[in-house]
């Protein structure tokens, strides 16, 4: 453990010699929008449990580890070693490893005539023009310190590009894997995902660990979602559980756009998963889906900020938490509706199961309003699993274990019916029962942290 | 042997005595009947059958084809061929009715050694019972008993019966909420299940559904205690003069 300003100096240094060094120095915007980043991020600091956006979770674990880059000279596991993490039916896979992409890892062969797929240095240095006019034009860093951070550092990440009219039928998943080091690694992948006008994509962005050193993977991914093109976006936590992940979705939606935010946390130890869109065309759909389901002492918060800024938008949130052990799961969503969005229709629902006295969930809506005529509504409930349902599926013949695990599935099937069907949520539902399965076993549901 | 043998069975729930020595015998092949007051404890007895832990045994023995059904497990006492239809049908939302269907028969055939049936050669056998109990093909993509209507919960707990198959078969109550045509129904899915190897408990408040399904005995438990047995016409003879006198008889009877 190092203090926070012992910490903030070793983010100066690596600074300043990442600045030197790193890919796409010499375009000047690029430099200025990681200074800016970096400036942001020494002005305020890490945040705190003070900060309001910050109220039930600690980022102390992370701000006061000294964490470095993984640069040069690291060795990349072997295509069997990432097997484990395939998802069958994707069209594409780009692997990242430990923040940076792996060309020999990924694949892109099966992608149709208008889509491309690459990684963000690579595009920086071919098409510097493209990226300026969307790169960091989207993330908020005043209140952000981790975007911020991430903006700093950026180098590298996903990026995604499906022309006017083109639709991807197959999902293209995004791999991130962080190896195990002997020193506490850092990443900050920065992807860029832009669906032009009329077009359809589906992304899924996965989050995985090989061995089990610390790591904290601080993401960004910036969407923009053209008039009338349709979105699916998925991020999959499924690191270990000493890992850190903090992650923040920016959508910003054209006219009649319609996507969906899919988040599912199953791994990780400190989790922060940010999801802001800005739907900022009229006519506009979000579908803001998630899914959270924590052991042991794993901490899952989930942050949405959902912004109106123009007339006749509609946004669901829907997030249900399963949370065992001494898992404490958040759900913090915050509803902007502005003064220009009228005829809104904002919905929130946050649904949790409690598995033990020591599970616990933290809830809090916030609704700012400026505009006049508009329908928000929220709600939240916490329960247990029912002892009448736990004995019906006994009576008839269905193990206990068996019998805890359909119902934990029934719950999570609310957030997975809201998923497309496809090789995305086939994934998803593969990981549920996995998860589902070790929660509802007898060793499962208590702490073996 | 006899299929289901109570000895002197007591529970109790919350500090409160419930079952206060009952005493049963069911021979394979065999309906019997347990009628009494609200309050009486048929429900408990049956629960406590199928093993729910939330009542605790404080005295007694019963064996199940001469098992200690005590010490088995609701799901054991399941796949050894015991099965509650309740009174109350829960609603499990999330859980389509086919698929839990399926899962419990192959739960069972598992405990028996026998190979998991799949949906493809389920679906054919589940139609026929579906048909037999004249209920929609549509119950049985919806989640279990969700929204279900009164009559369509207890038509779902004969449906559940018909494809587990089991030796005993307990009925809740199976009557309550049934119009007549139901209620001709769900007895003639349940007299379809009668055999030699197969026993019945009817559970139920009126002689309505005797008329269908013909007792060869009938009990009545007052106050957590059989209070006298008889053949099919005890249930009429209740039906006309009431549990008075029985009441009577269970206060005068002495602990056991
Ligand atoms: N889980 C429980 N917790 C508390 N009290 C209970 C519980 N189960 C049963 N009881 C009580 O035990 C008594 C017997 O209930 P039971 O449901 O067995 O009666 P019943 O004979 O089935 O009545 P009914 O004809 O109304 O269905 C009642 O007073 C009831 O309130
Ligand atoms: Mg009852």
């Amino acid at each position: 453990m190092a203090t926070a300003t012992q910490a903030l100096q070793n983010y100066e240094q690596t600074f300043s010699q990442f600045e030197k060094s790193t890919a796409g120095r010499e375009l000047a915007w690029l430099q200025n929008l990681r200074r800016g980043g970096f400036e942001r991020f020494a002005a305020t600091g890490f945040p705190t449990m003070r900060d309001e956006d910050w109220r039930f979770t600690n980022p102390n674990a992370i701000s006061q580890t000294a964490f470095r880059l993984v640069r040069n000279g690291h060795s990349l596991p072997s295509r069997d070693r990432l097997a484990p993490f395939q998802i069958e039916g994707v069209s594409c896979q780009l692997v990242f490893v430990d923040g940076r992409f792996a060309p020999g890892l990924s694949s892109t062969e099966k992608l149709a005539r208008g889509v491309s797929v690459g990684n963000l240095a690579s595009e920086i240095a071919k098409n510097p023009g493209a990226i300026e006019k969307h790169l960091g034009r989207y993330l908020n860093l005043e209140r952000d310190a981790f975007g911020a951070l991430n903006t700093a550092f950026i180098e590298d990440g996903g990026y995604i590009h499906v022309a006017k009219g083109v639709i991807a039928e197959e999902p293209i998943s995004l791999l991130y894997v962080a190896t195990s080091q002997d020193f506490p690694a850092v990443s900050h992948p920065r992807n860029l995902v832009i669906a032009e006008e009329n077009s359809q994509v589906t992304v899924i962005e996965d989050y995985v660990s090989l061995g089990g050193g610390q790591a904290l993977c601080n993401t960004v991914t910036e969407l923009v979602a053209g008039d009338h093109s349709v979105v699916s976006h998925y991020m999959i936590e499924r690191e270990h559980t000493k890992s850190f992940n903090v992650s923040t979705l920016r959508i910003q939606q054209g006219r009649a756009a319609d996507v969906a935010s899919h988040s599912v946390l199953v791994g990780g130890a400190l989790v922060r998963n940010n999801v802001h869109p800005v739907l900022a065309g009229e006519g506009g759909e979000c579908l803001i889906n998630g899914l959270f389901i924590g052991n042991n002492r794993q901490h899952l918060d989930n942050y949405m900020l959902v912004e109106h800024t123009s007339p006749h938008c509609g946004s669901r949130q829907f997030y249900n938490g399963i949370l065992a052990g001494h898992a404490h799961g958040v759900f913090h969503g915050r509803i902007v509706v502005h003064k220009d969005a009228q005829k809104t229709d904002a919905k929130q629902t946050n649904r949790n199961l409690l598995l033990s006295d020591t599970a616990q969930i933290d809830t809090k809506p916030q609704l700012e309003i400026y505009a006049d005529d508009v329908k928000c509504t929220h709600g939240a409930t916490i329960g247990q699993i029912e002892e009448s349902a736990l004995f019906y599926l006994r009576s008839r013949g269905i193990d206990e274990v068996s019998a805890r695990r359909l119902l934990l599935v029934a719950f999570a099937s609310e957030c997975l019916d809201r998923m497309k069907p496809g090789p995305a949520r086939t994934h998803v539902e593969k990981l549920v029962q996995e998860h589902a399965l070790v929660i509802a076993s007898p060793a499962g549901n208590g702490d073996r942290s | 042997m006899s299929l289901l043998e109570i000895k002197n069975l007591r529970a109790r729930v919350d500090d409160r005595e419930i079952l206060k020595g009952v005493n049963l015998t069911l021979n394979a092949g065999e309906v019997h009947s347990i009628m009494g007051p609200n309050g009486s404890g048929k429900s408990t007895l049956a629960q406590v059958l199928a093993r729910r832990e939330s009542y605790e045994i404080t005295g007694g023995e019963v064996l199940f084809n001469g098992r200690d059904l005590l010490a088995m497990k609701p799901e054991e006492a399941a796949c050894e061929g015991l099965f509650l239809a309740f009174q109350y049908p829960v609603e499990i939302p999330g859980i389509s009715n086919a698929y839990f269907l399926r899962s419990a028969l192959n739960a069972i055939r598992k405990y028996r050694g026998l190979d998991e049936m799949d949906a493809m050669d389920f679906l054919p056998k589940l139609r026929e019972k579906l048909k037999l109990l004249d209920m929609d093909d549509k119950l049985l993509n919806r989640s279990v008993n969700e929204a279900f209507s009164g009559g369509e919960k207890k038509r779902n707990e004969i449906l559940q019966m018909a494809v587990l198959e089991p030796k005993l078969a307990i009925l809740d109550e199976t009557d309550s909420g049934l119009d007549i045509d139901a209620l001709r129904i769900v007895a003639n899915g349940v007299n379809a299940m009668r055999s030699p190897e197969r026993a019945i408990l009817v559970v139920t408040h009126y002689q309505r559904l005797l008329n269908y399904i013909v007792p060869d005995r009938v009990h009545v438990l007052v106050d957590g205690r059989i209070v006298r047995s008889g053949g099919p016409e005890l249930a009429l003879e209740l039906e006309n003069k009431g549990y008075g006198e029985m009441d009577g008889a269970a206060r005068g009877a002495s602990p056991a």
